[in-house]
């Protein structure tokens, strides 16, 4: 770790899709007017492929090594070098990263190539592309930058394109509306983000080692033990900063409610984003910095209750929707939590290992209700839906497979990734057998939500309309041939994370053998290998319950479905179908709150300051006026008072002007008479 | 010609103007034409300036200095350094932008534009100079301007406009004048020069204050010329409560002299906040900057926010999501960190390019449909993608995302706060969730959504307008990818203003 390789190749894993971004963004348009759509195409699935090739590179570079070798960097130019503050744009990859470069550019690669035929009719098919080129750039960054600040740029650039892509078709406001709330809900969660680099960065500045590098904060974490700020553990209070923003990014609650209505935008979309890649972007960022979780117990707690109620809770929601995707975004949710709650009883590599498998099954299951909707001509009720599985063969048996793997069925990749989580719940030093109890309680749950989809969907008669029905076809081969792969990919992916019991079949857990170089070995609790078998047993059987129910329900209809969702006055079955409230609970205290407020303060602006202002020039105005009336009648008064009199006087005077010279004689005579009786009666 | 470099920055504008009044009136192209070719030398003065100044220098570069009313002990002293520098370059740049954003100005085509070259001029001319008196006049110069061009070539209610910035800005200008004379009278002997009036600055902690009852409490001339000097400033960044005229001006003002307003005039505050306040008083501003300048920008940031998620008017929204905005700057400043100091800066200059931008997009929109009511539009995405493009890159940059401009100086700002105020912080940092809320409800409302029937026939963006647009957005990515292309010019001087208030703080 100490020593990593200096590369100069790892940049063009992340740089390729930007290059397709910028070229159909800034080109697509006149080229697909020119030349077509396979151009476009050509220059967007392109640098997704190169990336992956460059990605296997990578990977077996790592494997050339020695395991504690296993670290390249490429750094390079510096990005903000100030003071204290310096930040490289340097792209690294580990064991970690590596595994999610490859789940990020083969499933992405994958999903590009679907999206060929899934958006072929679609206009702005260029802008499509971009965009999704675009966000594979972006969270290529994400996962390879070696630094906090650089994956805030992947981080927040992911929910931009998710943002652009769910509101995709923007001429409804539905769409616009779901993409809107997917950044706003996500803002939330990049504030916490934020503060937590913030708090990390002046804590490590406290000890003269300021960084913001994953490598530098593993590296001196330990001196921050005991530091506090406000009462509280500046680990810990980071670290829940963080999980702030990773519930934003990753759909858990309180931040969970942007992703159900992220199915807005097209299938493969949901497919990349908001199933296999972005959405683990939080798993990825505990993981990532799972040495400060580590030494923040409090943190994990939050997290490990967290990810295990937002498993149920979302597995609750998708026991009653009827919209495709929406069961699968809930599914999403819920897995996840499966997700967080590996990682908040520091199980990480369970947590990847789900991570990774999930990526197969989800994207698998997305592409297949794409494939689907995109059959049935938009439609999405899976009330209107009924028999696919003898006009879509390829769609049904992968879609198939796919749920056999969510729903944990033995030897799929679902089974493996599911139970090591359990089963590090259970016996983690920070699990406890409640956890892993609550735990398969959801697994049942997802085995009975995931089958009532594939009955619905897939057996019985086809509910839709004439007009549909006539036209119900298998999508093309671009669009099937992902879906195999990513179902050989939902059986075979958790082969290599196999626990020791099926060691004989399997070889050894190399899933955690390739990690343990990030985050230490697996562990493993004394003599336990036959209390792991009993509880995966236990586990199985809650599942196949769960298949057992929705078979009864939906396949034999011998049990009607009224039966649970009248219990108890139908009240918890509307509490799940109307998804607790929050969504209304969010909007009249939070939206609503916001706009509130924003009113007062352009009512203070206007009818408070504006007032002042105006009424102190209104007041001057009025001063000046009065002034004005002094000078007018009082200044001017006087003024034209003396001239009136002068005008006067002088009138009077003129009379004595006569040009009578005799006249002025006697004047002058009498004056001087006057002078001299003064002068003799004063004079002495 | 390099040694009087910024003095001719300062001055062609003011030839362009001679000769723009020599034009016959009539010949309005002509007019455009010659206008446009005086704001280049101070452009490619500007892009030498930037090569070829000297970043590992604290102290002023590219002095000027002669006396001019020695009576009085008057300089011409003009000068920069790394708090100025950044705004100079933004000055040539916006000024050079403006004229061809101008150029659909029809009525008084002559006068408009000798007004423009003039309140060039006089921006260039606050921000060289280093002589307090000649910093005053050229303050006046640009407002003057600034006053005819919103209240004739205004919207509607230009005249009200026009009359309440002029009143605002002259009431902060009657402050200042009288803090100027009062440092002039302090020193010994009289001067105006900056240089001297920093290096006196011990003299103003002592300098008794006539009928003042507060002198046991240390505090008193210092801090009352230091009020004096910020309301002044204040007005113009504008901070809050005196922050009304902005929307108003800014509403009726013409497209190009908005982007002048919100990038160049507003930076004036700051800057003359770092300029004066900060290096003539670092006690008082020790004692004054956390209140004044870090809990009110805070309070800036929110509430300019806020009343812009109110507004109906789009011109209105950006008009507060400046007084937002401006309210980093103040909250960067107050940290005397060096992440928040240089944040401050860059912040200037990054909102001078973003709501540049931002303005410019208003003034495309409504050259078109003639209104700027936000529920007015919808679905402009599908008849003008381009024009669509380049704005949707305007206010993703106004919101910070990272990897545009907008982001690094606000991440600066914040974590700089972090240090010395974590509540701000959080607090600033929380503006960051409403501006997104802000500007993509007005995303949704103007671009997305069904085609509004009446505007279906609205042309696309013109190369000229693209051509006023393009450069800023440029800049912006640039800056967002590699800072160090501005922060290198200002951390040295910053820094030096940084050591000299810190040993001040309570």
């Amino acid at each position: 770790m100490d020593h990593p390789i200096q590369t100069d190749y790892l940049r063009w894993i992340v740089l390729l899709p930007l290059l397709g971004a910028v070229w159909n963004g800034l080109l697509g348009a006149q080229l697909q007017k020119r030349l077509g759509k396979w151009v476009i195409s050509l220059f967007a699935c392109g640098p997704v492929v190169g990336s992956f090739l460059l990605s296997v590179a990578a990977f077996q570079d790592l494997l050339s090594r020695e395991p504690e070798q296993r670290f390249l960097i490429d750094r390079v130019y510096p990005w903000i070098t100030l003071a204290t503050l310096n930040v490289d744009v340097a792209f690294w990859v580990d064991p970690l990263s590596a595994v999610m470069i490859l789940v990020v550019t083969g499933i992405g690669g994958l999903i590009h190539i679907y999206s060929v035929g899934y958006m072929h009719d679609d206009r702005s098919f260029w802008r499509y592309f971009a965009f999704l080129n675009l966000f594979t750039f972006a969270m290529l960054m994400l996962v390879t930058a070696d630094n906090l600040l650089l994956m805030f740029i992947g981080w927040e650039g992911v929910g931009l394109c998710s943002y652009a892509l769910i509101g995709f078709w923007y001429h409804d406001h539905v769409n616009t509306r779901a993409g809107n709330k997917a950044f706003l809900v996500n803002r939330v969660g990049d504030f916490g983000f934020i503060l937590g680099i913030f708090l990390i960065f002046w804590s490590l500045d406290h000890h003269g080692h300021a960084t913001v590098t994953f490598r530098e904060i593993q590296k001196f974490v330990s001196l921050l033990q005991g530091q506090e700020i406000w009462g509280i553990g500046v680990i810990t209070l980071a670290t829940l900063f963080l999980f702030l923003g990773a519930t934003g990014k990753s759909a858990q609650i309180p931040l969970h409610v942007w992703l159900p209505d992220a199915m807005q935008g097209p299938t493969p979309v949901s497919a990349l984003i908001h199933a296999a890649t972005m959405v683990t972007a939080g798993v990825y960022m505990i993981v990532r910095l799972h040495f400060l979780y580590s030494l923040a117990p409090l943190t994990l707690h939050v997290v490990a209750f967290i990810g295990l109620a937002t498993a149920l809770g979302a597995a609750t929601i998708a026991l009653t929707q009827t919209d495709i995707k929406r069961v699968l975004a809930y599914s999403t949710i819920s897995q996840l939590g499966y997700m967080f709650l590996g990682a908040g009883v520091a199980a990480y590599g369970a947590a990847i290992f789900h991570l990774m498998t999930h990526a197969f099954f989800k994207a698998c299951l997305f592409l297949g209700s794409g494939s689907v909707i995109h059959a049935m001509g938009g439609e999405q009720d899976m009330r209107n839906m009924g028999g696919l599985r003898r006009h879509m063969p390829w769609t049904f048996l992968t879609f198939t497979v796919a749920v056999l793997a969510i729903a944990g069925t033995p030897l799929t990749a679902g089974f493996f990734s599911k139970d090591e989580i359990l089963w590090q719940a259970f016996s983690s030093p920070h699990g406890t057998p409640l956890l892993w109890f609550f735990g398969v309680v959801g697994a049942g749950l997802t085995a009975f939500y995931m089958f009532r989809q594939l009955f619905l969907v897939f057996f019985g008669e086809c509910r839709a309309n004439h007009h549909v029905k006539e036209h119900l076809h298998e999508s093309p081969a671009v669009m099937t041939l992902p879906l195999v792969v990513l179902a050989v990919g939902s059986i075979v992916a958790g082969w290599i994370g196999a626990p020791a019991a099926f060691a004989p079949m399997f070889g050894p857990n190399l899933f955690a053998a390739w990690l343990e170089p990030v985050v230490g070995g697996r562990h493993e609790a004394q003599g336990s290998a036959t209390l792991e078998e009993i509880l995966m047993v236990l586990s199985v059987s809650v599942a196949a319950a769960g298949v057992y129910l929705a078979y009864r329900m939906y396949f034999k209809r011998s049990l009607s479905p009224e039966r649970f969702s009248s219990l108890a006055n139908g009240r918890p079955y509307r509490l799940f179908f109307n998804k607790y409230y929050v969504d209304e609970f969010y909007q009249s205290v939070f939206v609503d709150g916001a706009l509130k407020l924003a009113r007062v303060g352009a009512w203070i602006d206007e009818h408070i300051i504006d007032f002042i202002v105006d009424g102190s020039a209104k007041t001057t105005a009025f001063v000046s006026w009065l002034n004005g009336l002094f000078d007018n009648y009082v200044i001017d008064g006087l003024v034209n008072a003396v001239a009136d009199g002068t005008f006067w006087a002088g009138g009077k005077f003129r009379k004595v002007q006569t040009g009578n010279i005799n006249s002025y004689l006697y004047v002058i005579l009498g004056a001087v008479i006057v002078v001299i009786i003064v002068k003799l009666r004063y004079g002495s | 010609m390099t040694d009087h470099v910024l003095t001719y920055m300062t001055f062609f504008p003011v030839a362009g103007m001679v000769a723009v009044l020599l034009l016959p009136r009539e010949r309005h192209d002509l007019i455009r034409w010659v206008s446009a070719l005086f704001t280049v030398p101070p452009l490619l003065l500007a892009v030498w300036l930037f090569r070829n100044f000297d970043r590992a220098n604290p102290g002023f570069q590219f002095i000027e200095k002669f006396d001019w009313i020695p009576a009085y002990n008057i300089q011409y002293f003009v000068g920069v350094d790394g708090i100025s520098i950044s705004m100079v370059l933004l000055t040539a740049l916006l000024s050079f932008l403006c004229i061809f954003a101008s150029w659909g100005i029809d009525k008084g085509v002559k006068g408009y534009f000798a007004l423009f070259l003039l309140l060039d001029a006089g921006m260039m001319g606050v921000f060289v100079a280093l002589d307090f008196f000649l910093f005053y006049i050229f303050w006046e110069v640009m407002l003057l301007p600034m006053y005819f061009l919103i209240g004739i070539w205004g919207g509607p209610r230009r005249e009200y406009a026009a009359i309440k910035f002029f009143l605002y800005t002259l009431f902060g200008s009657v402050l200042m004048l009288l803090a100027i004379l009062a440092l002039y009278f302090t020193t010994e002997p009289h001067t105006f020069d900056m240089t001297q009036l920093i290096a006196q600055s011990d003299r103003y902690g002592t300098t008794p204050l006539p009928f003042w009852p507060f002198d046991q409490l240390r505090w008193g001339f210092q801090h009352v010329v230091w009020m004096a000097l910020f309301i002044g400033f204040a007005i113009k960044i504008p901070a809050f409560p005196f922050h009304t005229w902005l929307p108003d001006a800014h509403v009726e003002a013409p497209t190009a002299i908005s982007v002048i307003l919100a990038g160049v005039l507003l930076k004036m505050g700051t800057y003359g906040i770092l300029r004066i306040n900060y290096s003539m008083f670092p006690e008082a501003t020790g004692d004054l900057a956390f209140w004044f300048l870090g809990a009110l920008g805070a309070w800036n940031i929110i509430y300019g926010a806020l009343c812009a998620m109110a507004q109906k008017d789009l011109k209105k929204l950006v008009a507060y999501s400046s007084v937002s905005h401006m309210g980093y700057v103040m909250l960067g400043m107050a940290t005397f960190t060096p992440h928040g100091i240089n944040g401050a800066v860059l912040q200037m200059f990054n909102h001078g390019t973003i709501t540049g931008m931002l303005f410019l997009m208003v003034g495309v929109i409504y050259d078109r449909a003639h209104h700027r009511d936000i529920e007015g539009f919808g679905g402009v995405a599908a008849i003008m993608p381009v024009y669509t493009g380049v704005s949707a890159f305007a206010i993703f940059a106004s919101m910070g995302l990272p990897g545009l401009s907008g982001f690094i100086s606000e991440v600066l700002v914040l974590l700089g706060a972090w240090q010395k105020y974590p509540v701000l912080s959080v607090l600033g940092a929380s503006g960051v969730i409403l501006t997104a809320g802000y500007l993509l409800w007005t995303v949704q409302r103007v671009f997305l959504g069904a085609t509004n029937e009446k505007y279906k026939t609205m042309p696309e963006i013109n190369g000229r307008e693209l051509f006023t647009m393009i450069p800023l957005a440029v800049i912006i990515l640039i800056v967002g990818v590699y800072p160090s292309v501005v922060l290198d010019l200002l951390s040295a001087s910053l820094e030096q203003l940084n050591q000299a208030v810190i040993p001040h703080l309570g």
